[in-house]
């Protein structure tokens, strides 16, 4: 186990040097020179060479690689463009905001998608296995920001059951009831695609492990049905299951950009947003690094734990 | 009788001409298998039907997509001569909606055409004897996995800047790892099979195997990929004009009615944005739909039943 943690580890690393690159260079794409966007058309030639000089613009790529890199390590990750602050300050509390509202949006995943999926793959070719993957069939293809939309519409315009956005009531922010219930919309929102991947994917392992040997031999044995599903089948198909999930993180984080937008979520999605808007460039790059590194993360910790729960899968990467 | 056949038809025996009947027949059998497929066929109705009328917009549609009538800004759906009522400026949706089909089909289909076709390039010649090399290629393009693929493409479209070219090619170039990856598999899986020893002792040269013998057989999990990937893509272009740095205002696309119906839905209008973001969804829907059954179609296993 540790030598697959080391190995896993070394990996991660490897993929965050990868990540950096990538922020790094897609930051050259930017048209036009960041230099005069600054400094505007009135500044002299000489001026703007100097300015250039001094951020280090004029060095090799390699070496403002290099320099961005370090930058990053020590948590220096420059001043935004429009708000005047470093661009650090702004983001980390955002970024505890995204993680509140994917943690949120992940547990309604599986207290639904993975219940859901085994009681499909239990009752195979019944209504309700048909029923719920064509729901799940239907949900995986859904816009996000429709969704989002529509849920709005319905829980918060309509029925009035819930805030239409933001994170905390303005007149009497308080507590963690407050935030759960700004929570649950946005959260309900997020999950809509993963939840019906999930479902399917649960349901398409449930099936299979249902034929298995094993199982066949408990049900000979006389184990009662809802025990075979619940407790054994169950804890056979969690590995995949888990690695499913983890795959799926990766739409939830995506479209948590969305419904932080629809919702005004104070998130990284959100602040990205607003910063694509201003084209404040900075701050664009270190949010993408952000999303982007919780991903690089979520999908350490699925690896473990699929490690965890299953060893054959310790010998390999 | 048999005699008669392989002296009448000389060229049909040759090797090219053999394996251009089998390419041909499996293909044929899919299209059958797939024809027998309700769904399937249902799902490409759709899209026809789409695709039809967002051609015939200038012909068919109704009103111009771009000039509304103010008085009669957010009529729901229903209201007589508008039968999905009118946006925020009075425009009719209806009619915005089919000429958006152009915007939002092009910029889903082109790039996902135009990375396949890369894809395909650069698969095979990391996949086919590229050994330690082909292998590193591809660690490199995998680095694009580290990012969730919305955030991605978002990225690239901001920073490039929104306009239609502009999100074809920020899509484009993130799905071109994905689909790299999908044509590297099975380049490297189909490399190590007889069939292509037996064309190499027949003496082909790499550059036929890869065209004759390889092509064919990377291409259909690359077209049965990229179906699927469309769907997505429609509903991720949609999303790119939804935030912005898509396709720009005042032009229909889909993913702009979309945001265009936000501003309005807190007033209560919610026809104006739910309407065309539930035309994305059956046309992703339709997509995930046919990429499944041309799946189903391309396997043996599945074919005979």
């Amino acid at each position: 186990m540790i030598g697959f943690l080391l190995r896993r580890l070394g990996w991660t690393v490897l993929i965050l040097i990868g990540v950096s690159v990538l922020v790094f260079l897609l930051m050259q794409l930017v048209p036009g020179d960041p230099v005069r966007t600054m400094l505007g058309m009135a500044a002299t030639g000489e001026r703007v060479e100097e300015v250039r000089h001094q951020l280090g613009l004029d060095r090799s790529l390699p070496i403002q690689y290099l320099d961005y890199v370090a930058g990053v390590l020590h948590g220096e990750l420059g001043q935004s463009l429009v708000l005047s602050q470093p661009v650090s300050s702004i983001l980390f509390p955002k970024l505890l905001n995204t993680v509140i509202l994917s943690a949120g949006s992940l547990l309604i995943c599986l207290l639904v998608g993975i219940p859901l999926g085994v009681l499909a793959g239990a009752r195979q070719y019944s209504l309700f296995d048909r029923g719920s993957m064509f729901l799940s069939l239907a949900g995986a293809s859904v816009p996000v920001y429709w969704a989002a939309l529509v849920i709005v519409s319905i829980f918060a315009l309509q029925l009035g059951w819930f805030p239409t956005s933001g994170m905390y009531d303005t007149r009497n922010p308080g507590g963690l009831a407050d935030v759960l219930h700004h929570l649950v919309l946005p959260a309900a929102a997020a999950a809509v695609v993963p939840t019906a991947v999930i479902a399917r994917m649960a349901r398409g392992t449930m099936v299979e492990a249902l034929q298995g040997d094993h199982v066949r031999m408990l049900r000979a044995s006389g184990v009662p049905e809802r025990s075979v599903i619940w407790r054994h089948a169950l804890r056979g198909i969690m590995p995949p299951v888990v690695n499913i999930v983890g795959l799926q993180v990766g739409y939830l984080l995506g479209g948590i950009i969305f419904v932080e937008v629809v919702f005004n979520w104070p998130g990284l999605g959100g602040q990205l947003y607003t910063s694509i808007t201003a084209g404040d460039m900075p701050l664009i790059q270190s949010g993408v690094l952000f999303i982007a590194l919780v991903f690089v993360l979520v999908n350490l910790i699925t690896d473990v734990s699929v490690a965890l729960l299953d060893p054959r899968t310790r010998k390999a990467a | 009788m048999s005699s008669e056949i392989i002296t009448s038809s000389g060229p049909a025996t040759s090797p090219a001409r053999v394996a251009g009947w089998q390419r041909r027949s499996q293909w044929g059998l899919a299209m059958r298998a797939l024809r027998r497929d309700k769904v399937a066929v249902a799902a490409l109705v759709v899209l026809v039907a789409v695709t039809l009328v967002a051609v015939l917009a200038p012909w068919i549609s109704p009103y111009d997509p771009l000039v509304g009538d103010p008085r009669a800004r957010l009529l729901p759906p229903g209201t007589p001569g508008h039968l999905l009522g009118l946006d925020g400026q009075g425009r009719d949706i209806l009619s915005r909606l089919m000429w958006g089909g152009r915007y939002s089909l092009t910029v889903a289909v082109v790039p996902v055409v135009c990375a396949a076709l890369l894809a395909l390039v650069i698969g095979m010649a990391s996949g086919y004897r590229g050994g330690r090399r082909g292998e590193a290629v591809m660690r490199v393009l995998d680095v694009v996995f580290a990012f969730p693929i919305v955030l991605f493409a978002i990225a690239l479209a901001a920073v490039l800047g929104a306009g239609l070219v502009n999100t074809m090619v920020a899509v484009g170039i993130t799905l071109v790892p994905y689909m790299s990856r999908v044509v590297y598999t099975s380049t490297v899986q189909e490399s190590a099979k007889e069939y292509v020893e037996a064309a190499r002792a027949a003496g082909a040269t790499d550059l036929e195997i890869l065209r004759k013998q390889l092509l064919p057989n990377v291409l259909s999990p690359l077209v049965v990929y990229g179906t699927t990937l469309a769907g997505l893509v429609i509903v991720l272009a949609a999303g790119l004009s939804f935030l912005g740095v898509g396709i720009t205002p005042p032009a229909p696309d889909w993913g702009v009615m979309t945001a265009d119906g936000r501003q309005v839905l807190l007033e209560g209008y919610a026809h104006v944005a739910t309407v065309p973001g539930l035309v994305i969804l059956v046309v992703a829907l339709a997509f995930n739909l046919l990429g499944d059954g041309i799946r189903d179609a391309l396997d043996p296993h599945k074919q005979t039943s």
